[in-house]
């Protein structure tokens, strides 16, 4: 869907120009926290000394990303289990005598009893930073009953505090991002996020984690209602270090860097691609990105040719090159004789699309397929007869023979002709993403294809890659699916064709694209939901009847 | 241009460990004296609880390699899975001939199948969950007395690699590593039977308070969403309705079973696909799994010993157990593919070794293996041309009586959800029909149940 989708995009490029085009808007939904946004959330308010230990149940991820997967979960019953216990340990590391001085602004008059005042005073503002908006008379007396309740039956206000914590972390309104809405007065299905509701899309998209306290303020003010108020608050979100974070979980996100925690290469074959490798594939992904996105603030499109990343001292073993300072991460720019040009050619997406043992060309072509032109590979078909591969000395072809026996087979051709032409030009890095000249013996043919441009090599796909366009519309997809939590689909196309037209006009560059994205109408429409819309029929048939009937 | 490479806390680290593991200790027998006179019964009255589990290895066993049909209902167990004769007579059945039905929707490979057997239905593609797996049906039903309703377990490393659905956005994630499992089961929250002198803990009751509080959350947000999302969050309240009878559990004081006893905390190891490890982590696991069984802290698992489409590979070997399945050739003599059958023997064996630890857990006049109904399942029936017709599968226990043992079931054809319906019929679940299209079926498979 996601292929066709882009084609048409694509198509309707030309008729841009125009005023942004005005989208309905979707119903209000709720997303769970990812594993990075409940952390980071943590370490924002209490700092990074306050341990998260334990693991998260993974969300899983749909339609391509984790931040739709999220749009769609909710929290089973093993998955509340670790929060609950997640919860007690925050809160208890909160209160304890190490930390308390540093977040409760106020001493109970005796440390043996509760102190309701003193419980207000931590738990209010708090509550605010983590259900993203003020608490209610209700949820707060609650909160800290909760606490008086414990304090008293513990003896200890501290101890009696941190059940009133708790509770808030354990609550729906902390582990969703709820999308509260207020019902128009106008027409049916009217209706508009509320201030906060907007802080929190804009936080996560940008930020990651949760509104801070001027976001929250602005939320509060109505600032967010206006143009210049909500573009004011995106400037200073654009201009704060959080955004490098909010970035970076983008593209962990688009590119699938997730499965790096579960990355296995057999030590045997690779020596070299130790965990600390493992780590740092990743990490050297995300900064040059980073770098090139946001320090360069250079063409989208130029990550694919780019000479240019970060070399750490395990990671020059994968790379064969000396590092002088092993424990920091060096700029480096890669000679043409090494081999590199663009992300795709780095060890961390050539290692993550490979066999543990082995590389493999369809991996490959498949990730640069389905993660950086939102093209998606049908499925391979149920009924194959494997028995044509059953070469007796497959193990010992090079991976164009291989692919070549699957290409004989028509039901495989088809979707080995899309992935196969990118993958192979990628051969000359192995499984672990080391560079190699031969194969099982044998000279590696990095020959390919990419949508009707043969090349001759891995610069020539980087080449290729950089010029296709549907790169940098599968960008403005994703960027659109995961800041709404959802496929934009087929009712955003003329949205996302006049975001890519603003995006060529920038040259490209990401941060303008955040900002276009953050700051239109659209990012923030919803409509009622459907029993709210329903009832709203009703009671205006009713009214109608009843004038009908007076007059 | 320099930065400073900041060490920051590896997320792997909390998934994978470094050093080597230990084994940790299986059940003492469960005293008689806590038991009526045929070994039946606590001597409370209440019946010894019947557990159910599921197992899961991906590729199954090369057709032909796993079970030999002899005369009536008797087979024999064979090549791939012969580890597991000497538990065939009193406790396996092997179901062969149940097929899956597509109804005309595309075969997702290495997942229709298991799906299908494990929901009742076909899915319409990967990632799609069309009902709930009969693991939490049942867990609903048997699992609201324990103090866990289930526990979900993966050899491999990966907590994705786990089959425990309520839907495609409400998935019950695998516990992975031996340590966590074990701390999760037998850690300070852990009430020891054998502690004479048994108080309520004080924070179990102001935990609960928390949890009834946040119940007052829900009409707030019911307001703010649409009808999706409030499924949504009623499945979220029902699961802090779980923990609060979870903690409800260990207010009491735990039920004198003499064969429960903590095992012996194991280190922290490391988890991955390579198979000496997966073998290790999954003997391991199902030492404290039996163990948690004994000690009544969950009626019902789920224990994956390797995900469908299986990655396990051999260290030093450039092709996983599911690339050779597809790429092998077949031994010239033999006939059949040599390595793929090797990784296929390797799993039963873990099955077995997992089946000798449960039957080292006396309860009464038997085991563990005589109380327990484990539904053991695969992904396909011919790894090679991901065929679902005929996917082979196995119950493993007495279910406490209530099944029939050692019988080679030939579906004839019949849709394979007829298993999934006598398992939860079995199991108390009161359900007449289950399954959609094709696969829904009234009938369960007579000569199984006892």
């Amino acid at each position: 869907m996601k292929g066709m989708f882009a084609a048409a995009v694509l198509f309707t490029l030309s008729a841009c120009g125009e005023p942004e085009p005005k989208l309905e808007g979707v119903e209000p939904s709720l997303r769970r926290l990812t594993e990075q946004q409940y952390r980071n959330v943590i370490a924002d308010l209490f700092g990074d000394h306050i341990i998260v230990a334990g693991r998260f149940d993974p969300i899983l991820r749909q339609d391509g990303l984790i931040a739709i997967g999220a749009g769609n979960a909710t929290i089973s019953a093993s998955s509340f289990d670790k929060y609950e216990k997640l919860a007690h340990s925050i809160a208890g590391q909160v209160v304890n005598d190490r930390n308390r001085a540093l977040f409760i602004p106020c001493e109970p008059a005796q440390v043996h009893e509760p102190d309701d005042t003193c419980a207000r005073t931590f738990l209010e503002p708090v509550g605010r930073l983590l259900f993203r908006r003020p608490l209610d008379q209700s949820e707060l007396s609650l909160s800290v009953g909760l606490a008086n309740t414990a304090s008293q039956q513990l003896g200890d206000f501290y101890d009696g505090l941190a059940f009133g914590l708790t509770s808030l972390m354990v609550s729906p309104n902390f582990l969703f991002v709820v999308d509260e809405f207020e019902k128009g007065k106008g027409e049916e299905g009217e209706a508009k996020l509320t201030g906060y509701a907007k802080a929190s899309r804009l936080s996560f998209f940008l930020w990651n984690t949760t509104p801070d306290t001027e976001l929250l303020d602005a939320a509060r003010s109505g600032a967010l209602s206006n143009s210049n108020g909500l573009e004011a608050q995106i400037e200073r979100m654009m201009q704060s270090p959080r955004l490098r974070q909010g970035v970076q979980a983008f593209f962990a996100d688009m590119l699938h860097l997730d499965e790096f925690d579960h990355l296995e290469k057999d030590n045997l074959i690779y020596p070299a691609f130790d965990p600390q490798v493992i780590d740092d594939a990743r990490d050297q992904l995300l900064l040059t990105i980073e770098h090139h996105l946001l320090d360069e603030d250079t063409d989208y499109r130029d990550l694919f040719t780019t000479r240019d990343t970060f070399m750490s001292g395990s990671l020059g073993r994968v790379y064969r090159t000396p590092i002088s300072e092993p424990d920091l991460w060096t700029a480096y720019e890669f000679s043409e004789g090494e081999g590199r040009a663009g992300i795709q050619s780095l060890a961390g997406f050539i290692a993550l699309h490979s066999h543990p043992g082995r590389s493999s060309p369809t991996i490959r072509g498949k990730a640069v397929r389905e993660l950086l032109l939102c093209q998606k590979i049908p499925d391979p078909p149920g009924d194959v007869d494997f028995s044509v591969f059953n070469e007796p000395s497959s193990q010992q072809m090079t991976a164009r023979e291989r692919l070549d026996v699957h290409n004989s087979v028509p039901s495989c051709a088809g979707c080995h002709r899309l992935t196969d032409g990118i993958g192979l030009s990628l051969e000359n890095y192995d499984g672990a993403g080391q560079f190699r000249t031969r194969d099982v013996g044998f000279d590696i043919d990095a020959s390919g294809n990419l949508d009707g441009i043969d090349y001759e090599n891995q610069f020539g796909l980087a080449d290729a890659l950089s010029q296709n366009p549907g790169i940098p519309v599968c960008l403005v997809q994703n960027t659109l699916a995961y800041g709404l939590a959802r496929d934009p689909g087929r009712d955003a196309r003329d949205w996302i064709s006049f975001l890519m037209q603003k995006f060529e006009e920038s040259g490209y560059r990401f941060k303008p694209l955040l900002r276009s994205v953050a700051a239109s109408e659209n990012f923030f429409a919803v409509i009622a939901p459907q029993e709210e819309r329903a009832a709203k029929t009703q009671v205006g048939t009713l009214l109608n009847s009843t004038k009908g009937s007076g007059s | 241009m320099t930065l400073l490479k900041t060490k920051r806390a590896s997320r792997r680290g909390f998934l994978r460990g470094t050093l080597a593991g230990t084994a940790v200790g299986v059940g003492l027998p469960f005293l008689d004296m806590f038991l009526n006179g045929n070994g039946t019964a606590l001597a409370s009255g209440a019946p010894l609880p019947v557990r159910f589990g599921t197992w899961f290895c991906g590729l199954g066993h090369t057709p032909g390699r796993g079970m030999r049909a002899l005369e009536g209902n008797d087979y024999e167990f064979i090549e791939e899975c012969l580890s597991l004769e000497p538990y065939k007579k009193d406790y396996i059945n092997y179901f062969s001939g149940f097929n899956t039905p597509l109804d005309g929707s595309i075969s997702a490979v290495h997942y229709t199948g298991w799906v299908a057997g494990k929901t009742g239905s076909v899915p319409q593609g990967f990632g799609m969950i069309p009902a709930p797996t009969l693991d939490t049906i049942i867990a609903d039903k048997i699992g609201t007395k324990s103090r866990f309703k289930s526990l979900e377990i993966s050899s491999t490393g990966n907590p994705k690699d786990s089959y425990s659905y309520r839907n495609a956005g409400n998935h019950n994630a695998g516990e992975v590593s031996p340590l966590n499992f074990y701390l999760r089961l037998f850690g300070p929250e852990f009430r020891d039977p054998a502690d004479k002198d048994f108080t309520p803990d004080p924070r179990v009751l102001l935990r609960q308070s928390v949890l009834s509080a946040v119940e007052g959350d829900r009409s707030r947000l019911v307001r703010a969403v649409g009808s999706e999302d409030r499924a949504r969050l009623d499945q979220y309240f029902t699961s802090v309705r779980e923990l609060e009878q979870q903690l409800e559990v260990s207010l009491s004081a735990p039920p004198a079973l003499e064969a429960c006893h903590k095992p012996k905390r194991p280190e922290e190891v490391p988890v991955g696909y390579d198979v000496e490890t997966v073998n290790a982590n999954h003997d391991t696991l199902s030492e404290i799994l039996a163990l948690a069984l004994a000690c009544d802290q969950t009626r019902v698992f789920n224990m994956m010993y390797t995900q469908a489409a299986s990655e396990a590979r051999v260290k030093g070997t450039t092709f996983t157990h599911h690339i050779l399945s597809h790429e092998e050739p077949p031994d010239d003599h033999l006939g059949y593919q040599i390595q793929t059958a090797w990784f296929n023997e390797r799993g039963y064996e873990a099955l077995s070794r997992m089946l000798g630890t449960f039957s080292n857990i006396r309860e009464g006049d038997g085991t563990l293996l005589d109380n327990v109904l484990i539904f053991a399942q695969t992904d396909t029936s011919d790894a090679k041309t991901h065929s679902v017709i005929g996917i082979p599968s196995m119950t493993i226990g007495k279910a406490g009586g209530r099944v029939n043992t050692g019988l080679h079931i030939n579906g004839n054809a019949a849709p394979q959800s007829r298993i999934g319906l006598s398992l939860m019929q079995v199991m108390d679940v009161p359900i007449a029909e289950w399954g959609t299209r094709s696969l829904r079926t009234s009938t369960p498979i007579s000569e199984f149940l006892a």
